[in-house]
């Protein structure tokens, strides 16, 4: 057993999965050969053969789209979009086709596939290489969003996705692809979808934040902890659908939440989570539920992409406005 | 101005196949299928598409049905088509399909229902994985691509037996990316797939001939790499001839076919339609004189294998089928509320719970 990076957990669990299952196939844009554009199906062709690991032409909408006939026909097709910014395309077969087959059918058929997709920004990339559109696919009925944010998550949220009877948008921050190292045992054990996942215990205020994003609230968790205030971090991991109930356990013991997302705010998952906070949980409220998101704008090309991910210091603030909302507010 | 000298590189040819001409007169001797047997099977399933379709148009003007988008004058696109496969073949429909669905088994009360706003008519009894009817245009086609490559990989990889897939668009979807993107990929992986397109002239108002400068939709096949040709789709023979050759090819390793198949739309876009907005009445009365089932009707009575006394015997017997598909339509109780939320994923998430239940009233 050695230590792996996020991306190497990705390939482990592919690989695992191949070997497990020969229904599963992996297909898109350089994945063969090449192993994919950051690497994440590095020697599976070799290991599998070019009948199970198929370089696609290039076309989006038809990657969508065949895996959902494939999917149709009991395969376990896993997609590679080279980029988030470059699944549009293939949102029709998505959000027409694959969130619906099983209710359109009355459950006859259905569309087990994964849609595979590195999102976010941070690693200097040209325009359409940094989205962060996860709301867009949480809307949808019908799918399940995963965004994993560690190597052992990687590797067992994409094990579940992967064994998942339905289809699962699984987006990986590649900004962490190669940000640590974890063992990682590859013991084909799933983790279980539609969990949240409870990073840092803490009794003062929840922090919620999921891929990429969640390297800064740790950091900013970590430095808050030396000044006596303990968060806890809570990766929902499955953005659709939401654990909720597990970010109300944890208000029952902060009274204070504040979600972090790259995303821009506006219909960002922060929203849905404040809302259904306030829907079942208002009265556990000491301060209102905040925000701290990436900037409704456009993701701007790489010299101000720095200005536009969520840092420490605008996480450390909000956690301090909502710690003295109003006047301490402590119950 | 002096012109470079270019050497001829590659030429192609365009074939156009046909077996009756708009008499139903023979142009050439008729495939072996094409026994009285066969024949007058073709022309009943023709016969029954057209009533279905007519009903269906009555019913929904009734306030029966929702919208409904009829097959007339091209029924014997989906009937050639829809009838060359194997039973266990995998038929993509779009939705334009009558013909080809009772072919393929797909019950009459089961059309009605998906028209009359009831998923569980995409519940096939027969036909079982064969794909729902597809509204967003050409999408299907993607989805006979997947499927036929799962076919394909499942006979060479996990040792299942030898099938096809068969799609089915129109003629306004032949300009979508979907369409050249799946003739594109078939082509390349060499997928054991059958496209067929219903040329039926219009893509509600629009002509086909603003729809594409191409000559004739079949030569799309040629930039894909793969064999096109054109039948006259109001010649049920010549279409279930073209089908099941090219499902045999595909059958043999052969790889996917586009066929055209050139008819008219002798019928609204849907009920929700009124073509007589755009349709140019001459053109429309031309048409009529090339519809396929008189067609196949004048073949069938020049060889004395159809009469008066065997066509009110079928009108009668089609009749009562229809009726019997009428009650079971009309009588099945609608879907409980929830309905909606059975199917959504293989198990509903806790997530949903609470709203499955607010739609349940036991809140």
């Amino acid at each position: 057993m050695s230590q792996i990076t996020l991306v190497e957990a990705v390939t482990l669990a592919l690989a695992y999965e191949m070997q497990a299952d020969p229904r599963v196939l992996v297909f898109g844009q350089d994945v063969g050969l090449n192993g994919g554009v950051f690497r994440a199906t590095e020697g599976l062709q070799e290991r599998f053969g070019r009948e199970r690991v198929l370089d696609t032409p290039l076309a989006e909408n038809m990657i969508a789209g065949i895996a959902v006939g494939m999917a149709a026909q009991g395969l376990r097709p896993v997609a590679e979009f080279q980029f988030m910014g470059f699944i549009y395309p293939g949102l029709d077969q998505i959000l027409s086709h694959a969130a619906r087959f099983r209710n359109r059918t009355r459950g006859r058929l259905s569309c087990p596939v994964v849609y595979r997709a590195p999102y976010g920004g941070g690693i200097h990339a040209p325009e359409h290489h940094s989205e962060s559109t996860e709301a867009l696919f949480a809307h949808i009925p019908g799918l399940r969003v995963v965004v994993p944010s560690s190597p052992a998550r990687a590797y067992g949220l994409l094990l579940a996705a992967i064994r998942d009877p339905d289809p699962v948008i699984f987006l990986e921050p590649k900004r962490i692809y190669r940000a640590v190292r974890q063992e990682v045992p590859d013991s084909g054990e799933a983790l279980p979808l539609d969990r949240c996942f409870r990073l840092r215990e803490g009794a003062d205020i929840t922090l919620i934040a999921w891929g990429a994003s969640l390297k800064e609230t740790l950091a900013a968790a970590e430095q808050l902890a030396g000044e006596g205030i303990e968060a806890e971090v809570i990766d929902p991991a499955t953005l659709k659908p939401l654990d909720i109930h597990a970010v109300i356990d944890s208000l029952e013991k902060t009274h204070r939440c504040l979600v972090v997302h790259e995303a821009a705010r506006f219909c960002g998952l922060g929203a849905e989570i404040a809302a259904q906070i306030n829907e079942y949980a208002f009265d556990l409220l000491d301060a209102p539920v905040q925000r701290v998101t990436g900037y409704d704008t456009v993701m701007p090309y790489y010299r101000l992409e720095d200005s536009y991910i969520p840092g420490v210091e605008q996480i450390l603030a909000a956690v301090r406005e909502t710690l003295d909302y109003p006047d301490g507010g402590r119950r | 101005m002096h012109k470079p000298r270019m050497h001829l590189l590659a030429s192609f040819d365009i074939a156009r196949l046909q077996y009756l001409d708009e008499e139903g007169r023979a142009t050439q001797a008729l495939p072996d299928f094409a026994t009285p047997d066969t024949l007058q099977s073709l022309y009943r399933q023709m016969t029954l598409a057209r009533l279905v379709d007519d009903r269906a148009v009555k019913l929904q003007r009734t306030g029966q049905l929702g919208t409904y988008p009829s097959s007339l004058g091209q029924e014997a696109i989906g009937v050639g088509g829809g009838g060359a496969l194997e039973k266990d073949d995998v038929y993509c429909p779009y939705y334009r399909e009558t013909g080809a669905l009772l072919e393929r088994g797909v019950e009459i009360e089961e059309i009605l229902a998906i028209w009359g706003g009831d998923e569980r008519g995409q519940d096939y009894r027969h036909a079982r994985q064969d794909l729902p009817l597809c509204i967003p245009i050409a999408t299907q086609l993607l989805h006979a691509a997947g499927v036929a490559f799962a076919l394909k990989y499942k006979r060479e990889q996990l040792n299942e037996p030898n099938r096809v897939a068969v799609s089915c668009a129109g003629d306004g979807a032949t300009s979508r990316g979907d369409f050249y993107e799946a003739l594109n990929l078939a082509g390349v992986w060499r997928l054991p797939v059958v496209f067929v397109v219903n040329n039926n002239q219009w893509a509600i108002s629009v002509p086909h001939a603003a729809q594409t400068a191409s000559k004739t939709v079949a030569q799309k096949a040629i930039a894909a790499g793969i064999p096109g040709l054109q039948v006259d789709g109001n010649d049920v023979i010549a279409v279930r001839a073209a089908v099941a050759d090219a499902v045999a090819r595909a059958r043999d390793g052969e790889g996917p076919t586009l066929i055209e198949a050139t008819s008219y739309r002798l019928c609204d876009h849907t009920t929700a339609d009124d073509a007589g907005r755009y349709q140019p009445p001459g053109e429309v009365e031309e048409a009529w004189r090339r519809e396929p089932l008189s067609r196949l009707g004048n073949y069938l009575r020049g060889e004395g294998l159809w009469g008066d006394a065997q066509e009110e015997e079928l009108q009668r017997e089609l009749a009562e089928v229809m009726e019997k598909a009428l009650r079971s339509y009309t009588e099945r109780p609608r879907d409980r509320d929830t309905a909606m939320f059975d199917h959504l994923y293989a198990e509903l998430p806790e997530a949903f719970v609470e709203q499955y239940q607010q739609l349940a009233g036991h809140q």
